[in-house]
């Protein structure tokens, strides 16, 4: 059986889609897989999704409908409005939601992994995170990704 | 065609139309053909890559009035 292995460092709702896209096709298609969640990417481990946002701001090459300068991008609320235009966005073209690409994943038995180091050092609650997933470090992820065909760091 | 089981996948996107081939095909027979229909411009090369990689094979695939429709025939 091939393997893969995935580092999920991000925490962004645009960079939250590589990881879960990747390891739901990957697992489709027979490999068996790993994601390791560390630092920003722990966010995407959480029960409630809702924190996971998409900024205009130091992202030039986000599409926007009108073209807006980094002084309005700096304005409060404009984080929640870029976010809610991009998952409709996402509806609108088909594509998954987070969480259900999470769930498909862990129905087709991707393993996550979460950084223990990360939680100690931002001193996440563990009762914050969904309930199936394992807890390691970087020894742990490296004895699942040194047998892996593919490795990514996203 | 005859075919033993239908997936519409229309108005989804990747990875999506994948995935659902996918499970669809688990609680089918071997030799049992799936008739998935989508939407998605994407899934015409995509389909071809899931049966290259799971074995399963692409029998068919047309295009109708913007829709793809593929027969999967399971390993």
């Amino acid at each position: 059986m091939k393997k893969m292995a995935i580092i999920a460092s991000k925490g962004t709702l645009d960079m939250a889609y590589p990881p879960f896209i990747l390891a739901s096709t990957a697992a489709a298609l027979g490999y068996e897989v790993q994601v390791f969640f560390t630092f920003y990417g722990l966010q995407l481990l959480r029960k409630d999704l809702s924190s996971v946002m998409i900024s205009p701001l130091a992202n030039p090459a986000m599409p926007m409908p009108v073209p807006m300068p980094v002084m309005v991008q700096m304005l409060p609320g404009m984080e929640s409005m870029a976010t809610m235009m991009m998952k409709q966005k996402l509806k609108k073209h088909g594509v998954a939601s987070l969480q259900e690409l999470r769930d498909l994943c862990l129905e087709a038995e991707v393993k996550y992994i979460a950084c223990q180091m990360t939680i100690d050092l931002f001193e996440f609650d563990k009762s914050e995170f969904i309930d199936n997933i394992q807890y390691g470090g970087a020894a742990t992820f490296m004895e699942f990704a040194g047998e892996t065909d593919i490795c990514l760091f996203v | 065609m005859n075919f033993d089981k239908e997936l519409d996948a229309r108005g989804m996107n990747c990875p999506l139309p994948i995935l659902k081939t996918k499970k669809s095909l688990s609680d089918m027979a071997s030799g049992q053909v799936l008739r998935v229909i989508s939407t998605d411009h994407g899934s015409v090369k995509d389909m071809q890559a899931f049966a290259n990689q799971t074995g399963n094979a692409l029998v068919s695939q047309t295009e109708e009035n913007g829709e793809y429709i593929f027969f999967m025939q399971k390993k």
